[in-house]
């Protein structure tokens, strides 16, 4: 399970029968062991990385700190119920540290991603304050370098230097 | 100007077909297969190790033999993994990789007129340098279809009263090959009562899937006559540090010393203390790194197979050495054509000896999608020349 779930962390359009032969086991049982890991919930979804900044129209993405007050009994499940259910928003983590909740979201300009903020997030109640920083440059995204120039295999290059 | 003299071995080196191909695999867009080295960063650790001896201002020479704590440690594992037991301070030497380990070892052992055999398909350097000592290589064809294993057969067939060496090399580069430890046991039959020394270049030997390595050096009577060859750059990922090393007895240790000590004074100290961490710490590297190199193996193969190129399961390494002569090409064109047609580069087979003609070599060293795409490409490659017939 553990293997299938690291080959496709790394690259999920990997076919039952690739999935199979490389881990020696037969198709069906990969078919299995796939099925059992959705229906677990374990496998939640298959996504595509995109290099956004390659697109025409490149959306423009912010993380923001929120700090909240806790509610009784519920703890921050309420509010995080009621920023995850907003559409611009892409992740939503609850941190150890100075804020509560990192919000991810994504909008088509700067402008759209403050309104957003101040009239969407900032708003909730239990929301004590909000720090938005717009993300400027994307390095690397879930473990895939995005610069192409910096994925080139070093010892390719090595020979030519 | 007066004409400048050169080595007469040297214009004995037959060309290699690899330089010749190499030349054609220039352009930059070849999505190449072609690397005989890890496509793994060397493990950070080991690399922080070799910081710290710069920092230390530990960059003086170190004895010849290299620095008795890494001879330890190089002992130490051989018989942890391998139950090989040698002496540190005098059955080991350290050398500036596993190919000054051989080019000190021929030189030490050999004489103008002795024959060395060498197991074909063939690792490309053994013939020029055996030819640079001034000796003859005499190879022994092995086949994919008993797994590409030295026979007792066919190595009885080679010896002649000139046989001074047998080189042996499993895991092979560039079949793949292993040889378990019965099969060296009716090898060491023939060659115990013979004074037939043996180097066993072992530099694969963490790179085995599913077969424990086995060396003829385990074998009863076979220690003391034969130079177990190993080295850092397969195991570790440290192709660029240079490190390898000779075991064997006292005696054959001394004189490879004296050579080595006088060519190269002593390895590089900085990569021998990169070697003392690797040895020390570096089991789970090895470990994490075979489990992948396992996974695109199965891959290869499977797709090899299917497209029409059938392949002996390689048990070592990281190569596959498929039979390609269903194309009805010769290894130099069928290469030729699909770096033109495909862009993708593999090496002929007849770069390791006439052995290797219809055989190619494919080296998994890659990504996953890098090795995907190049099989894509083999696999449309593979049907033109199908829908051609």
């Amino acid at each position: 399970m553990e293997k299938i779930l690291n080959l496709l962390r790394n690259n999920a359009r990997l076919s039952n029968r690739e999935l199979a032969v490389m881990l020696g086991i037969t198709e069906e049982q990969a078919a299995q062991q796939v099925k059992a890991l959705e229906k677990a919930g374990i496998i939640k979804g298959y996504l595509t990385v995109i290099n956004e900044a390659k697109i025409e129209n490149a959306p423009v993405f912010a993380m923001i700190e929120l700090k909240v007050v806790p509610m009784k009994e519920l703890g921050f499940q309420d509010i995080a119920n009621r920023v995850i259910a907003l559409e611009a928003v892409d992740s939503v983590y609850l941190m150890a540290g100075d804020y509560d909740l990192a919000v991810f979201v994504k909008g088509k300009t700067m402008q759209e991603v403050a309104t957003f903020v101040a009239k969407r997030l900032a708003t909730l109640d239990s929301v004590l304050s909000t720090n938005t920083h717009f993300i400027l440059n994307k390095y690397k995204e879930d473990g895939i370098v995005l610069d192409d120039g910096s994925t080139q295999d070093i010892r390719s290059t090595l020979k030519s230097e | 100007m007066s004409p400048i003299h050169f080595n007469e071995r040297l214009a004995k080196i037959p060309e290699g077909v690899l330089h010749k191909y190499l030349d054609l695999a220039t352009d930059p867009t070849i999505l190449s297969l072609s690397v005989g080295e890890p496509d793994f960063p060397t493990p950070f650790h080991i690399r922080q190790a070799a910081i710290d001896s710069i920092t230390a201002g530990k960059t003086f020479y170190t004895p010849s033999r290299g620095l008795l704590s890494l001879r330890k440690e190089i002992s130490a594992i051989l018989s942890r993994k391998h139950q090989l037991d040698y002496d540190p301070a005098t059955e080991i030497i350290v050398t500036i990789g596993a190919s000054e380990a051989l080019e000190a070892s021929f030189i030490t052992l050999l004489n103008p007129g002795d024959e060395v055999i060498i197991i074909t398909p063939a690792y490309i350097t053994y013939a020029p340098i055996i030819i640079m000592a001034g000796a003859t290589p005499v190879p022994v064809v092995t086949t994919a279809a008993n797994g590409f294993k030295l026979t007792p057969e066919a190595l009885e067939a080679a010896i002649t009263d000139k046989t001074r060496l047998l080189v042996l090399n499993y895991p092979s580069n560039p079949t793949g090959g292993v040889m378990t430890h019965e099969d060296y046991e009716k090898i060491a039959t023939i060659l115990r009562d013979k004074d037939i020394a043996v180097i066993s270049d072992e530099i694969y030997s963490e790179l085995t899937y599913g077969v424990k390595h086995a060396s003829i050096a385990q074998c009863e009577g076979m220690r003391d006559k034969t130079l177990v060859i190993n080295g850092f750059s397969k195991a570790y990922a440290m192709t660029g540090w240079r490190l390898g090393f000779v075991c064997s007895s006292p005696e054959i240790i001394r004189n490879i010393s004296t050579y080595h000590s006088n060519a190269m004074l002593c390895p590089q100290t900085i990569s021998q203390f990169a070697g003392i961490e690797a040895l020390k710490n570096g089991d789970e590297d090895i470990e994490h790194m075979r489990g992948e190199y396992d996974m695109r193996r199965r891959l290869v193969i499977d797709r090899l197979n299917a497209m029409g190129l059938p392949c002996a399961t390689p048990l070592g390494a990281f190569y596959a050495f498929p039979d390609i002569r269903s194309s009805g090409l010769s290894s130099m064109d069928f290469c030729s054509a699909l770096l033109s047609s495909k862009k993708v580069a593999v090496i002929p087979g007849n770069a390791f000896g006439a052995a290797g003609e219809g055989y190619v070599r494919f080296s998994y060293s890659y990504s996953l999608a890098h090795i995907q795409e190049a099989l894509d490409r083999l696999e449309a490659f593979m049907n033109e020349i199908k829908s051609k017939k």
